[in-house]
């Protein structure tokens, strides 16, 4: 399959305006003859939904929690990355492209690259003209820190709250569309399956959550807003309910999903401590602008308490090792570090899978109330969690699953390659490459959403013939159909199973990190491969579930998410596997520096894997965009 | 690791129409350094292996940020632990032998969905009626064009982190929703970007609150008590002053 990535020509810091002066506009009076249909409600979601509601679209939106206000992006925690420059610490437009196409090991398209670092400084006018309560100074002007991989302090935050005050600004900009009329919001709604016409989307398949009802909704475009699929690892930072099915279903229906195994494991997170474990929770990566990441120098101290090893038996690894970043290195490198330390046997905690993150230098220095304001909450969040006090004993973190940068493919409008399919924010793979830097999550959604498909929707409306539609066409009767008798499958094998969702849940989970996770092989992906093959056979033979499809059923709902998950995972496999070089989260055991740092294969390597669907237990086809730098040259990552 | 023995209490209604009413349910060896959601997850796969149905309950961020969860502990909204929302609570704050009684939240404006699910999109619906900027997306002034005093700000911010859980409705008497309302009207209010819009919006949201079937505020305080965020009641006295200035308008 060609993959037509539509990048505009011209030069790169002149490509989103040449484009936006150039395509196709909706005339006022006959946006509101469309139909928009807009899955989830985060910052990509409730931001698109918001705006192209404002330039009269007619919307509907879906939400699969009880209230879009509480889609995942509301716990976000850290901040979001703008060009103001106001600290005047010589940040810009191109820095910001520069320092993201580098975090991401350059993996990720330019022309998107760049543009979401133009649009960066528009975010956060937007944000403050809604009333977003940004952190301020004395002056009354806005306030910045650092974050992981740049120089420069270019993130504005909400205390350790910047996620949901971001989210609650769409959410209200959303509910004020509702009240106008022009957003019918639809909550406790999951999409299962596409609806497509003449090639085209065209609507939806959801199922009501709250009576097991099956709805049928028709529109000219579809946007997924979606969100990652991190809860593929079962134990993550992503929320309970976050997952694939929206993205995978649509991948069944012919999207192409990118980049799969680019998944970014966050370093700093509360560990895991048991069995029964649900989910883990992220510590802001905003404090490592004050913590100092340490393991005991020798192993032998490892299991003593921190208070009883002395300043020169500590070793400060990240700085040591990489003196120009420090402890703000990237996501990727920290966790890989962290990860050695424990690895050799230095790390700390019952289970040895810790490093120590002090916050006692910061303290003697900054004064306790200082450190208390930034990051009170989350120091909160770490006594409850662990009941441990933070302010006396240092944290003790550990890597964990948080974001995902791969997902469907999308062409520089934003459109997947089926027509009026448009992937938004972290459900599409655009932006990030290989790795994510910090505070660009919540820069990309808004992105998205308020400033990208507001104007790259309109030019697929004017330019592409949509006759009427409407939910009695066959193709709908089609899709329920399917999604019916896969229901009726699960419910049929779930009577007489023998092991919960939960359980099949948790065992994906457990194979899916440990070889597909911090580092990966050969060898173990060939083993994971067959052994999600055989998990998800025996899913279908042996899963047990409760209750009816006419009623209200988190375990049912559960159950046709991990059924999705036990597909996408062998698919990471097979990325991982196909991709034998290292770059950015994605690191190959057989391709590192003598440093042990990742060894990008420019050679081979330097496109985007994007994976077509050919039917059930078939191995996927892999189509290329290759990755063409016109104004940065590659080179091999350095922090040090 | 001390390991737990609990007696639970649960309400079990199956729709919304249904009867509800208590079950009894023996939980041993529960780990004390699980939440209290994963006790619930425990307790549904021994209700699943034994082909009874689980209990029906919302959760999702699990660190106390979405406002999904929450449901009545032994008579108190999120449990016993100030400041904390029902999944933060852990169970090294219950002993062994213990009886924990689960509720859903009560109150008429939440209907019961399904065990201790209910219904909270009241809430949207009083957003809707004028929690917003009404600003478009679009270009904007410079975000440091309108400066804001720390002060102002950090209050601002402080009644934004409301997180709508209902456990102030819950908690409350009257099941009011007086503090959800004027934590919004006073995050918006402070700042200058919200204030043209200061009188129709509390004049709107209240006269919704009210539509919603809501009760009213008689200065109790359990709301308050039990706000996982601690949004302080000054907000309704603010909500009542602009309301007053509303009506001469």
């Amino acid at each position: 399959m060609n993959l037509d990535s539509k990048i505009p020509s011209g030069d790169l810091s002149e490509k989103w305006s040449n484009h936006k002066g150039s395509i196709k506009l909706v005339n006022p009076a006959n946006k509101r003859k469309h139909t928009v249909l807009v899955v989830g409600s985060g910052l990509a979601g409730a931001s698109a939904a918001a705006s192209l509601a404002e330039l009269g679209y007619n919307v509907k939106c879906f939400c699969i929690q009880d209230s879009p206000r509480r889609a995942h992006s509301i716990a976000a925690q850290g901040g979001i990355n703008s060009t103001k420059n106001y600290p005047n610490d010589g940040d810009s437009v191109y820095r910001l492209f520069y320092d993201t196409i580098k975090g991401g090991d350059f993996r990720s398209r330019e022309a998107n690259v760049y543009r979401l670092a133009e649009l960066s400084s528009n975010i956060i006018d937007q944000c403050a003209a809604q009333g977003v309560p940004f952190a301020r100074e004395y002056s009354g002007e806005l306030a910045n820190r650092s974050f992981g991989g740049a120089q420069v302090s270019r993130t504005f935050y909400a205390r350790g709250q910047t996620g949901q005050q971001l989210l609650l600004g769409a959410y209200q900009a959303l509910m004020r569309m509702v009240d106008a009329g022009k957003v019918e919001m639809y909550s406790r709604r999951e999409m299962l399956d596409l609806v497509m016409i003449d090639g085209k989307a065209r609507g939806i398949i959801c199922r009501n959550l709250t009576t097991g009802a099956m709805e049928r909704y028709a529109g000219d475009s579809v946007l997924l807003a979606t969100g990652g699929y991190g809860r593929v690892f079962f134990l993550s930072t992503n929320a309970f309910n976050s997952n694939c099915t929206a993205s995978w279903r649509a991948h069944k229906r012919g999207a192409l999903f990118a980049n799969p195994c680019f998944t970014q494991i966050h370093p700093t997170c509360i560990p895991v401590s048991g069995d029964h474990q649900s989910k883990l929770t992220l510590m802001s990566e905003s404090l490592r602008n004050d913590g100092r990441v340490w393991v005991p120098k020798r192993k032998e101290d490892a299991s003593k308490p921190p208070s009883q090893i002395s300043e020169d038996a500590r070793d400060y690894f990240l700085e040591r090792k990489y003196p120009s970043f420090g402890n703000l290195v990237p996501r990727d490198v920290a966790s890989r570090n962290n990860k050695e330390v424990c690895d050799e046997g230095r790390g700390v905690g019952t289970s040895g899978y810790a490093v120590y993150l002090d916050f006692k230098d910061a303290i003697q220095r900054d004064g306790l109330q200082t450190i208390k304001e930034k990051y009170g909450n989350l120091f909160e969040i770490y006594d409850k969690i662990t009941n441990e006090n933070p302010y006396q004993t240092p944290m003790r973190i550990y890597p964990a699953i948080h974001y995902t940068m791969g997902g469907l493919w999308v062409d520089y409008n934003l459109m997947s390659n089926i027509p009026g399919l448009h992937v938004l924010g972290e459900a599409n793979f655009s932006d990030h490459g290989a790795n994510r830097l910090g505070a660009s999550a919540l820069m990309q959604g808004l992105c998205d959403g308020y400033f990208v498909i507001p104007y790259t929707l309109g030019h697929y409306i004017a330019s592409t013939p949509l006759p009427a539609v409407d939910t009695q066409h066959p193709a709908f009767a089609d899709a329920e159909n399917s999604v019916r008798s896969e229901i009726q499958k699960l419910l049929t094998v779930g009577k007489t199973g023998k092991k919960t969702v939960l359980e099949f849940y948790r065992e994906l989970g457990h194979l899916m990190w440990d070889h597909v996770g911090m580092a990966r092989n050969e060898k173990g992906l060939k083993t994971v491969i067959q052994k999600v093959q055989g998990l998800r056979e025996e899913f279908w033979n042996e899963v047990l579930i409760p209750g009816e499809a006419t009623e209200f059923n988190k375990n049912l709902e559960m159950a046709g998410r991990v059924a999705d998950f036990l597909e996408l995972g062998e698919l990471m496999a097979a990325d991982a596997l196909n991709r034998s070089e290292s770059c950015g989260g994605h690191f190959r055991e057989e391709s590192q520096t003598p440093e042990g740092e990742a060894l990008r294969d420019d050679e081979n390597f330097c496109y985007v894997a994007a994976w077509g669907y050919t039917g059930q237990n078939k191995p996927e086809t892999l189509n290329k965009e290759d990755l063409h730098f016109e104004s940065i040259k590659l080179s091999q990552r350095s922090y040090k | 690791m001390p390991k737990l023995k609990l007696n639970l209490e649960i309400w079990r209604q199956k729709n919304p129409e249904a009867q509800g009413s208590f079950e009894p349910y023996q939980l041993s060896d529960i780990d004390d350094d699980i939440s209290f959601l994963e006790m619930l997850d425990l307790l549904n796969e021994q209700l699943i292996k034994s082909g009874k149905a689980p209990v029906e309950f919302d959760s999702d961020c699990r660190e106390g940020i979405c406002g999904s969860c929450g449901v009545i502990i032994n008579g108190q909204a999120h449990g016993p632990l100030q400041a904390t929302t029902t999944c933060q609570l852990y169970m090294r704050h219950f002993g062994d032998g213990d009886t924990i009684i689960i509720e859903p939240w009560r109150s008429k404006a939440f209907p019961v969905i399904r065990d201790l699910v209910v219904d909270r999109s009241a809430f949207d619906r009083i957003i809707a009626a004028g929690g917003y900027v009404s600003t478009k997306t679009g270009p904007h002034p410079d975000a440091n064009s309108h400066l804001i005093p720390k002060p102002v700000a950090d209050q601002a911010m402080d009644n934004a982190t409301c997180i709508g859980c209902g456990a102030c409705v819950a908690a409350c008497p009257n099941a009011s929703a007086s503090l959800f309302t004027a934590a919004k009207i006073s995050h918006l209010g402070l700042l200058p970007q919200g204030n043209p819009e200061r009188s129709k919006r509390v004049f709107r949201m209240v006269q919704k609150m009210d539509l919603e079937g809501f009760g009213n505020c008689t200065n109790i305080g359990e709301c308050r008590a039990a706000c996982p965020k601690e949004i302080s009641i000054d907000t309704i006295a603010q909500m009542r002053r602009d309301y007053v200035q509303a009506l001469k308008e």
